[in-house]
């Protein structure tokens, strides 16, 4: 018994690290690349100081694709892409690349919704004062829009941890996987049953941390 | 120093064209408070909003202190917007920004360094009265102090002119008084020209100088707050002066009137005479005041009586009394402003 536990021990250490190491890329991506293209979204769309209908559209058109493709069918199709890159499809990096793709799009529609709530007036008057787009991105919109960043962060961080589940199929290993292989393909429900209130902890953490945060960054109730 | 030439601005609603402003040429003279009065709708908010360009006019051109701003651009517009305060009516101040912030953010923009941010900016909060909110939200304030606020940051670089668009339509009667109140002493110890939107006149009336009429779109009638009071010309004009002065009377009133009911208006020296009391010893006729005030405007007294004239008790011989009543009458138009027969 005794032995038993200490594999499953062992087991979830491996998968929480390879969850973090899939969750902590993708996550890095989705904000690197999906605050700016979030950006591009809103202000192409509200012609705020660049009326772009053209990057608008391709813009919109590529977080649409991405988001309405299944995770598990986006993972197969950029298994060549993942394979330029890194020379390999097995493992959790090889799986962090797929992942990164759909945390892009995802948080970037999150970032242009958030955007989209920024009181239109704010930004009249800084334009009414003689703002710069650069000064009305970095000092206004951003801070402006924050609360709304660090809750679309939240629910992005979320996604990736169920999508990271799916990253099973490359190899790439995680809680989510451990329980499936364990639970459903084992029928050692036991285990199962240990991982998946490990992953409900791990949610429950991951949005009460990014409740505070986004509390902490709005300034309008109090 | 703000002119407007033929100012014409339309948008594209579902399908037409909405004409917002139509051919308005303005002239705004330094240090002046000019008044945009207007219903809902009128294009007041889309013709405040040329001076600084927000809105590109369709034709006409905009002209500040001689110089043509009307197709600059870019870092020049910017530059311009620089001398150009606006205060709003939801005040849209940063949420995430202290009040020391906000008021910091408009010097950041003209490039000001730390050092004069931090001298200037506890000034400013001084003049406005808001020394101890330095630190404080915009959610931890009054709507009256956010304007505060709201005026503070849009005269921090020294502008020339300050827009201000409806800015008390949010706040209370007596609220709105004090900010009014600020707006007047900003005008008078700095020397800043304002142009303000209000959709009352009671706000005209209080601290403006001059005054534009808007009516769907176009500049009905324009000149000194007094005179737009005293002699209004046009029938829309009249309409919101009398609303301001507000001289109804209760129906029982006007049910059982006998005898001629006049609306008389005194204006300057003229309401220093005696004319009802003169009346009453030429003519034999009784007077018997209904309603009345006297407003002062920039100083200057515009006086409003409704009286009624009935037959007095001594009569002369030699007049028939409806003759007398319409001697009475004339006598009163001839030495008042204007005398208007209600009832008779
Ligand atoms: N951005 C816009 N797009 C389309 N129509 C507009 C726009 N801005 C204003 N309008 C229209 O132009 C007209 C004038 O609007 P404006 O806001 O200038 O009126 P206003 O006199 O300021 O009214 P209020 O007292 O309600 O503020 C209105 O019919 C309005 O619907
Ligand atoms: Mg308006």
């Amino acid at each position: 018994m005794p032995e038993v536990l200490t594999t499953l021990l062992s087991d979830l250490t491996l998968a929480f690290g390879e969850t973090f190491l899939m969750v902590g890329t993708s996550s890095l991506f989705a904000v690197v690349g999906g605050l700016p293209l979030g950006f591009l979204l809103y202000i192409t769309e509200k012609k705020l100081f660049w009326d772009n209908q053209i990057a608008y559209a391709l813009g919109s058109f590529f977080v649409n694709v991405i988001r309405s493709v299944p995770f598990v069918i986006l993972l197969v199709v950029l298994l060549p892409l993942t394979q330029f890159v890194l020379g390999t499809t097995i493992g959790p990096v090889a799986a962090s690349i797929p992942l990164s793709v759909a945390a892009i799009a995802f948080y970037a529609r999150l970032v242009e919704g958030a955007l989209c709530e920024v009181d239109p007036g704010i930004i009249e008057a800084a334009q009414a004062f003689g703002a710069s787009p650069l000064r009305i991105v970095g000092r206004v919109l951003l801070r402006e829009a924050l609360p709304g960043f660090l809750r679309g962060f939240t629910v992005t961080l979320i996604s990736l941890i169920g999508y990271s589940a799916m990253a099973g199929i490359v190899g790439g290993g995680g809680v989510g996987d451990l329980a499936i292989r364990f639970g459903y393909y084992r029928y050692q429900t036991n285990v199962m049953v240990v991982t998946v209130i490990a992953l409900i902890v791990l949610v429950q953490v991951v949005q009460t941390l990014g409740d505070r945060a986004a509390k902490r960054a709005d300034k309008k109730g109090n | 120093m703000i002119e407007l030439q033929d100012i014409s601005v339309a948008f594209t609603g579902k399908g037409h064209a909405i004409r917002a402003v139509r051919n308005v040429s303005l002239r705004i003279g330094q240090g002046e408070i000019y008044g945009i009065v207007g219903t809902s709708g009128a294009g007041k908010s889309t013709l405040l909003r040329t001076i600084n360009l927000l809105e590109r006019p369709d034709s006409g051109r905009v002209v500040l202190d001689g110089r043509d701003i009307t197709n600059l651009r870019g870092a020049a517009l910017r530059r311009e917007r620089q001398r150009i305060g606006m205060v709003f009516q939801h005040f849209n101040l940063l949420h995430t920004s202290t009040v020391y912030d906000n008021v910091a953010f408009t010097l950041e923009i003209a490039g000001k360094s730390r050092q004069e941010i931090s001298e200037r900016v506890p000034e400013l909060l001084n003049l406005v009265g808001l020394a101890d909110k330095a630190g404080a939200y915009p959610a931890q304030l009054s709507g009256g102090q956010k304007q505060r606020v709201g005026i503070a940051r849009a005269i921090a670089n020294h502008p020339e002119v300050l827009l201000c668009d409806e800015p008390t339509s949010a706040l209370d009667l007596e609220t709105s008084a004090s900010i009014l109140e600020l707006l007047q002493e900003v005008n008078a110890r700095l020397g800043i020209t304002i142009v303000l939107i209000s959709h009352e006149m009671s706000v005209i009336k209080k601290i403006c100088t001059r005054v534009a009429v808007m009516d769907a779109g176009e500049v009905i009638e324009e000149g000194d707050v007094y005179d737009i009071f005293a002699t209004p010309q046009q029938p829309f004009t009249r309409q919101l002066v009398d609303h301001t002065f507000n001289l109804d009377l209760p129906q029982r009133l006007t049910q059982e009137l006998s005898g001629t009911l006049l609306k008389i208006l005194f204006l300057g020296d003229r309401a220093e005479t005696p004319v009802l009391s003169d009346v009453t010893l030429r003519f034999g006729v009784s007077v018997n005041i209904l309603h009345g005030k006297i407003e002062y405007i920039n100083n200057r007294a515009i006086g409003l009586l409704v009286a009624l004239l009935g037959n007095g008790p001594d009569v002369p011989q030699s007049l028939t009394g409806s003759a007398r009543i319409a001697s009475a009458v004339e006598f009163i138009r001839s030495n008042t402003a204007r005398v208007e027969v209600l009832h008779a």
